[in-house]
């Protein structure tokens, strides 16, 4: 089997993680090594697929012959797909040619489980070391830990990659004994708290000895199947912030499940995957992350999930209406960026811009604000946009009319002569 | 004061120098052209030598009342916002009338457009990163883009860090000029006309690889054109490997992409140029 043909099974296998990101990397060129991890703090996307998702690393798994029989997985052993497994050097040209050409930011590692979880890591780590050492290759490497693998074999991936990351997929303990009855939470969670823990250690080590050896110096992330099981929005924005709190991940990925196989415990194959969903999440996540909001504030027990019509801040200020209009002008950072409409470099540019004079409202669009949704929640000097009249009850569809635009649209259907007369 | 166009150079030390004679003549600018763009015009015009000393006095000023009005002029004057120059030069009259208090109000009417222009071109920049293609001709990795605004200038710094230890070139087909590494040492320089050199063997397969896996990458249930187009705008395509056609693809041993009968493949057919031809980097270093 050639390369060429090994590249298309092994990319088509990997495709489902969601994670691509070279962000968080601060590793300048070094002298007789190629590539650096620098290029920008948001890292650095050297192109878009077809479902408009980001390109950055070459994401590939190291081989897609795997022993365990997770049901989501198009990988699983029962499944009847072709196989193949890269050679650690094969990987290693590939990444290289492709970064000098400057296809990719880096490498994207994951792989499926040949043998056992640790013969799978120590090829993963030969190929790494292939790249670090014998091809210098300084660029940004996103490994992934196998769970169960041997604590020392996480420990020399770590030294080797810039990111890794174990998957939690079923965001429940139920779905993961019924979907993926090989693994354990106890198996994922170990490794986490190990690269959590010696990437601590790491930056003390780095406090007293300046050369010490970085561990994932971009920290890890994880992975979430959104829609594979029946867990609400609330449960998975909980767990989210959780692993947030407690293993400081750098992120979470939401994957929409895509249904690959047909089985009596997963949604249909019909199914379309639930892409406004795993968008909501993502905004939610970034109100975790970015503006100061916690879990509990956006949703709750009696409305575990997301309004599909609205985003998340804005179902936030539309039940919190006391607490607005803010006025831009005196607010203090925390309380601009909870209005809708706000980002974190607009607020910081009317923190800066008030500092020489007052604002008004004609001046806020040039700083980036989207007047469209903030307009109903801020004042400037008083007063609001010129000749806007609403009430609150109008707010929620002055709302849904000014983000329909950019809802997935309903698909039209052609109407015929001969339908019954739709019920009404 | 009277009211004057200016004309000069088009380098940024002959924008500089406008400014100074505008103070030296006591004369107030509606305009100012690059002496390419001369148009008769019934207003009073004045072409500006340029003098590298008047050029780095006004910098030096500027620089003293705000530095960062310094580095947005640098950046400015590489955009592609028209009258540019006028648009500068108000700015800098402010500044030097009221001191730098106003450059913290993002929507002042003088510093707004200019924000705005190099918020872009840093953008352009910033995607160019990502987006730029590079094939490697015989040891020599080389690459086009199609820019809207002079962007050379701001990937340097980046592409020499990141292929310190190799040679590389990148043309500007927009600006006709082209940045230069080799053995550590970077050039921008004009160049008029610039083809690049078909594939060999290796290239091309690379090429093809890169081109399945970007095809293989994207799932298809979650197929979105618009949202690929809105990260990655349509003309940045036309100088990516992924978005050609198939002769791209090719080992060719003629630039004119038919192949020379009785030559093998990777083997150039005699009379051709080797390596990337006319524009080989060290040439102009």
């Amino acid at each position: 089997m050639d390369v060429l043909e090994k590249l298309t099974i092994l990319t088509d296998a990997a495709k489902y993680d969601a994670a691509c990101t070279s962000s968080g990397g601060n590793r300048a060129s070094k002298k007789g090594y190629i590539g650096n991890t620098s290029s920008s703090v948001a890292g650095c996307c050297h192109s878009f697929s077809a479902d408009g998702r980001c390109v950055t690393l070459l994401k590939v798994l190291m081989t897609n012959c795997c022993v365990f029989d997770c049901k989501y997985c198009v990988n699983r052993r029962s499944n009847d797909t072709m196989r193949a497994a890269f050679t650690p050097q094969e990987l290693a040209d590939l990444t290289i040619s492709f970064y000098r050409r400057n296809y990719i930011e880096g490498l994207f590692l994951s792989s499926g489980v040949l043998r056992s979880p640790d013969y799978t890591t120590e090829l993963m780590i030969k190929a790494l070391r292939i790249l670090r050492e014998e091809y210098r290759f300084n660029g940004y490497i996103h490994a992934k830990a196998i769970p169960g693998t041997a604590p020392e074999l996480v420990e020399q991936l770590g030294f080797l990659a810039d990111r890794m990351s174990v998957n939690i997929e079923l965001p429940s303990e139920a779905g993961l004994r019924t979907l993926a009855p090989d693994k354990t939470k106890q198996a994922i969670l170990a490794p986490m708290r190990q690269i959590q823990v010696r990437g601590r250690q790491s930056k003390e080590e780095l406090v007293k000895y300046r050369h010490a050896p970085k561990f994932t110096p971009a920290g890890q992330s994880t992975q979430l199947i959104v829609g594979a099981t029946a867990d609400s929005d609330f449960h998975i924005l909980r767990l989210t912030q959780g692993l947030y709190d407690r293993y400081r991940l750098k992120r979470v990925f939401y994957s929409a499940y895509v249904p690959v196989v047909e089985h009596a415990l997963l949604p249909s194959k019909d199914v379309k995957p639930p892409l406004l969903r795993e968008h909501r999440l993502y905004q939610a996540d970034w109100l975790l992350r970015f503006y100061g909001f916690r879990a509990e504030e956006l949703l709750d027990e009696q409305h575990p999930d997301f309004n599909p019509l609205v985003d998340p801040k804005c179902s936030w200020a539309l039940a919190h209406l006391d607490f607005f209009p803010v006025e831009v002008n005196t607010a203090d950072y925390e309380a601009l960026l909870r209005v809708p409409g706000i980002g974190v470099t607009s607020a910081r540019r009317i923190l800066t811009a008030r500092r020489a004079r007052r604002l008004r409202v004609e001046d806020l669009r040039k700083m980036g604000v989207v007047m469209k949704r903030a307009q109903y929640f801020l004042t400037a000097s008083g007063r609001r946009t010129e000749g806007l009249l609403f009430k609150p009850d109008s707010l929620l569809r002055n709302l849904i009319a000014a983000e329909r635009p950019l809802l997935p649209e309903v698909e039209p259907v052609q109407l015929s002569l001969f339908d019954s007369p739709a019920p009404v | 004061m009277t009211e004057m166009v200016y004309y000069y150079d088009g380098s940024f030390e002959g924008f500089l120098c406008c400014i100074f004679d505008s103070y030296a003549n006591k004369e107030v600018l509606t305009a100012i052209y690059r002496d390419e763009d001369l148009v008769p015009t019934l207003f009073a015009t004045r072409s500006i030598p340029t003098d590298r000393e008047h050029a780095n006095r006004v910098y030096r000023k500027i620089v003293k009342c705000s530095p960062y009005t310094a580095d947005l002029l640098r950046k400015c004057f590489l955009t592609c916002l028209p009258d540019k120059e006028l648009y500068l030069y108000r700015l800098v009259v402010k500044l030097l009338r009221e001191g730098p208090g106003f450059l913290r109000n993002f929507s002042d009417e003088t510093l707004y457009p200019v924000l705005r222009a190099v918020r872009l071109l840093n953008g352009e920049a910033h995607l160019l990163k990502g987006f730029v293609r590079f094939s490697d001709l015989g040891g020599v990795l080389g690459g086009e883009i199609e820019p809207k605004n002079r962007v050379l200038p701001l990937l340097r710094s980046h592409f020499c860090a990141r292929y310190q230890g190799e040679k590389f070139f990148l043309y500007d087909r927009t600006h006709r000029e082209a940045l230069f590494y080799a053995n550590g040492k970077a050039v921008i320089q004009p160049l008029e006309h610039f083809q690049m050199a078909p594939p060999d063997e290796a290239e091309a397969h690379y090429r093809l690889l890169w081109k399945r896996f970007y095809d293989t990458i994207a799932i298809k249930e979650r197929y979105n054109p618009k949202c690929r187009q809105t990260n990655m705008p349509k003309r940045y395509w036309n100088t990516m490997t992924e978005f050609q056609d198939e002769t791209y693809f090719r080992v060719q041993s003629s630039p004119a992409g038919v192949e020379a009968p009785g030559a093998p493949a990777g083997i150039p057919a005699p009379g051709t140029p080797q390596g990337p031809g006319p524009s080989a980097p060290g040439s102009g270093i």
